[in-house]
């Protein structure tokens, strides 16, 4: 544990990628086994359940420190992280420990089962006798993932360091289901085992944004071109007849989606798909809100089902009669793609292909791309004809070149402190369009990104000092500041007071040029509603 | 009901009764100024009343103004109101500014905190009914490590960095901390460069305090002669030209705020130290406590939170609102002045 939370330290006080990868190569090389095991779990999301509900937590936590549960609350949403917050409060201490980061996740493993209060005095001990930066580990292995800057790719290269395996072998190997307390370093990592891959999705290819003029990338025979789809990436495997479906964050999914059961049989065994799970309502492609509908639940009805079915769009395929055909050029690979739809599709089976277009110009191309909202896509996907399929985000081959986003004129209204990196700013605001008299400002969006540093210390100063009203860590300010949202997608929505919902609105700019009289009004924001 | 001793007006705060100012925002005819912090000692004021050694740094940072200094302790009665300056132990030259009328007694704390950093004379609590204070650190996630301690996490760093071959870029503002900092810097290590606005301001410090040798740094510094050696900046030098004289170096910054992990990230410095001018919660709580008090008035920082938890611990408290701006403010206000 001791090296484990001196690696969390090292990792968190570094915005250097080189130093991170150092650092986490080092521990691979040093760590026990098991703690090796552990220490990929957590980093890659793979965290024991909770074994207590965080308001307990909150409750033994200001306890401990002697302060009121409101003061721990209002600390805990200045400094945005429940386990930074509770090594702050508790007093001091310079202890350190010398159990195994293994001993500390059996018994983080076992405290589920104990009563209350078992478990109060099992986190008293450790919270009284760590010293704060081992605290704070201790509490994060309890309470929720690390977000120290470090993705799965980067802890895979250290890993591929440590080990001299291929970082795609290994990228491979550290998906999917298993469980780290009961898989040894040795199985997980070092040996091959044929049997355990059946379930095993490839790492995903993502494409980069198109920084400039698509005519950068040459001539347009050289590439494929087809719509980008606004629904959840997923890979749909089909193996030893049974069906998995993984999406981009790798989690296996394949319950949430039970329309896709229907592959197994007519697509042959060995084979694995790329594509976009998207809502298919009324016969029609819907929004990414109707998909919403399906992604959070957990139990899938007959009437959800029914309202909202979905199919997948597909546009790859990796594995072919169980080989690995990624090497192959994209132009070879959708041939396969084309032949193997050409047999199984028909009307109800929910497989669609996302065709390709081909272009004599890029001019051509960009007059497609305007066309995206109308087939409820975000824009253009690029790919080079003769690219194998990568892995992880790599420049060069694949490009997603979306519309450009819808915007509107808003006036900021309120302001929320900032979490964690942002906590002692204003920098969550809300902002409100006028109604039709122009009398009132409506609240339709709320945007936390788009502004520079600089620009965030000036708003919140400003803020500081225009408040009118408090209402706990919100204020109201005075109407003044009018800025440029920008949002990828709009529909209507009764939850909502404007009664629209946008899609990751974000500011563009910060309009210094316009009074509030001259943002936009509810009725133009409809006027977008496609 | 009775005019308050002192009033918070769209100025600054107000005594009726003398007809004078404390630490104002807008211009006023008098002012009298805890401490010299650009969000304190503003320009414009007709005549300033502070504390001797806080004469020559307003006077650097304002120019040619019509200041008086004062002695601590020295009671100086303005229409019958009486004031006196008490060590407040921010930064050399703060003050607190008591005021008594029949028998009330008001203090203004300006800034303040109660280590002492063996620069600023050490805060001395003085007894009070209303006590007006600051709380930029007035949550309990804040508590300090004692100076000795940081300070040879420092030394340590420095050492590190330049057994690696690096050079050691401290961040810290040019009146205040950077002299906190030089105070304390192990001189067996290295030597110590500055930035100009940092050699300026010690400059007119020396007077006061026996600190270190330093060099500043100019177009004719060599940048072979800085490496291994330890340079201390403004925060406004982050991310400059200026800097990149220094490479390969490592950033690093000594601030109350560095608490939260999220802080150092955000600011893209390699390494946050602990370290503020400012009391932490509980020495917030001490200090209060130490002036008998009754009535609390909290101006700046976590205001809310700070102002209800001490109703619930029995005082009278309250918050209003000023343009001061604690640790942050500080960054701000430097900014604009020394990229000016």
């Amino acid at each position: 544990m001791k090296a484990f939370a001196e690696l969390i330290k090292t990792l968190d006080s570094t915005n250097k990628t080189t130093l991170k990868v150092e650092a986490l190569t080092e521990y691979f090389r040093k760590a026990q086994p098991k703690d090796k095991v552990w220490t990929i779990a957590i980093l890659s999301h793979r965290r024991p359940p909770r074994p207590v509900n965080t308001t307990l937590m909150r409750e033994w936590a200001s306890e401990l420190a002697g302060i009121p549960l409101w003061l721990f609350e209002e600390s805990y949403h200045i400094v945005g992280d429940l386990a930074e917050t509770i090594a702050l409060v508790i007093p001091r201490s310079e202890k350190s420990t010398e159990k195994s980061l293994n001993q500390f996740l059996q018994e983080i493993i076992d405290l589920k089962k104990k009563p209350d209060e078992e478990k109060k005095e099992y986190l008293f001990e450790n919270w009284l006798n760590l010293n704060y930066y081992e605290r704070f580990v201790f509490t994060k292995l309890i309470t929720g993932s690390f977000r120290i800057g470090v993705s799965q790719k980067l802890m895979t290269r250290a890993l591929s360091r440590a080990t001299d395996i291929d970082e795609d072998i290994l990228a491979y190997k550290m998906m999917g289901n298993w469980e780290p307390s009961k898989i040894s370093f040795n199985k997980l990592i070092l040996e091959e085992h044929e049997e355990d891959f059946l379930s095993k999705p490839y790492p995903f290819y993502l494409a980069y944004a198109i920084e400039d003029e698509p005519h950068s990338l040459g001539d347009v025979a050289e590439w494929s071109a087809e719509h980008k789809w606004d629904g959840i990436r997923a890979q749909v495997i089909i193996r030893n007849d049974e069906l998995f479906v993984w999406s981009r964050g790798e989690e296996l999914v394949t319950d949430k989606y039970p329309e896709f059961e229907d592959f197994v049989g007519p697509i042959p065994n060995g084979t694995v798909l790329d594509g976009e799970i998207l809502p298919f309502p009324k016969g029609k492609i819907g929004t990414f809100k109707d998909l919403q509908t399906r992604i959070g639940r957990k139990n899938i009805t007959k009437k959800l089902l029914e309202k909202t079915p979905v199919i997948l769009k597909v546009y790859d395929i990796l594995e072919w009669d169980g080989d690995d055909i990624r090497e192959l050029a994209f132009e070879k690979r959708r041939d396969i793609l084309e032949r193997l739809y050409a047999e199984v599709s028909s009307e109800e089976f929910p497989l669609h292909l996302s065709e390709t277009i081909s272009f004599k110009n890029w001019q051509e191309a960009a007059a497609e791309r305007e066309n995206a909202r109308e087939v409820m896509s975000e824009g253009l996907m690029l790919k080079r004809l003769d690219s194998p399929y990568l892995v992880g985000r790599k420049k060069g081959d694949w490009w997603k070149w979306k519309v450009e986003p819808l915007t509107i004129d808003a006036v900021l209204t309120y302001a929320m402190r900032g979490h964690g990196r942002r906590s002692n700013l204003f920098t969550d605001y809300t902002f409100g369009l006028w109604d039709e008299e122009k009398e009132e400002l409506v609240t339709f969006a709320k945007a936390y990104s788009g502004l520079t540093d600089k620009e965030f210390r000036q708003l919140d100063a400003w803020i500081k000092r225009n408040t009118l009203e408090r209402f706990g860590p919100v204020r109201s300010v005075t109407p003044h500041h009018v800025f440029e949202i920008a949002f990828e997608g709009i529909a209507e929505s009764k939850r909502h007071k404007s009664g629209v919902a946008t899609r990751f609105p974000r500011i563009l700019r910060w309009r210094t040029d316009k009074k509030i009289e001259e943002a936009n009004t509810l009725e133009e924001l409809r006027a977008l509603i496609p | 009901m009775k005019t308050p001793l002192l009033a918070f007006n769209e100025k600054g705060i107000y005594c009726a009764q003398a007809d004078v100012y404390l630490d104002p925002w807008k211009p006023v005819k008098k002012a009298i100024i805890s401490h010299g912090h650009a969000d304190h000692a503003r320009w414009g004021h007709q005549k300033y009343i502070t504390h001797n050694s806080n004469v020559p740094i307003i006077k650097h940072r304002l120019g040619d103004i019509e200041v008086s200094g004062k002695e601590w302790n020295e009671t100086f009665t303005i229409n019958g109101v009486k004031f006196s300056l008490h060590p407040a132990g921010h930064i050399i030259g703060s003050s607190q500014i008591r005021v008594e009328y029949k028998g009330e007694v008001w203090v203004f704390t300006g800034d303040y905190k109660t280590e002492d950093d063996g620069v600023a004379v050490p805060y001395e609590p003085v007894k009070c009914h209303t006590f007006i204070t600051e709380c930029t650190f007035g949550l309990p996630a804040f508590k300090w490590t004692p100076q000795e301690h940081v300070m040879r996490d420092i030394n340590t760093w420095w050492q590190q960095n330049k057994d690696d071959g690096k050079t050691s870029v401290l961040f810290g503002y040019s009146l205040g901390k950077a002299q906190r900092l030089l105070k304390h810097l192990d001189t067996s290590i290295g030597s110590i460069y500055t930035h100009g606005a940092i050699e300026n301001m010690t400059e007119v410090l020396r007077p006061q305090v026996d600190f270190p040798e330093t060099t500043r740094i100019t177009k004719e510094t060599k940048k072979e002669e800085i490496k291994g050696n330890i340079v201390l900046a403004p925060p406004s030098a982050h991310g400059s030209t200026w800097i990149r004289k220094m490479v390969p170096y490592v950033t690093a910054s000594a601030s109350g705020w560095m608490t939260f992990r999220g802080a150092r990230r955000r600011r893209a410095i390699d390494k946050g130290f602990v370290l503020s001018d400012h009391c932490d919660w509980q020495g917030l709580l001490e200090a209060i406590k130490e002036t008998g008090c009754e009535k609390v008035i909290c101006t700046h920082g976590y205001t809310d939170i700070f102002s209800r938890f001490l109703r619930e611990q029995g005082y009278d408290a309250r918050t209003e609102d000023t343009q001061y701006e604690g640790e942050t403010g500080q960054l701000e206000s430097e900014n604009e002045k020394e990229s000016a």
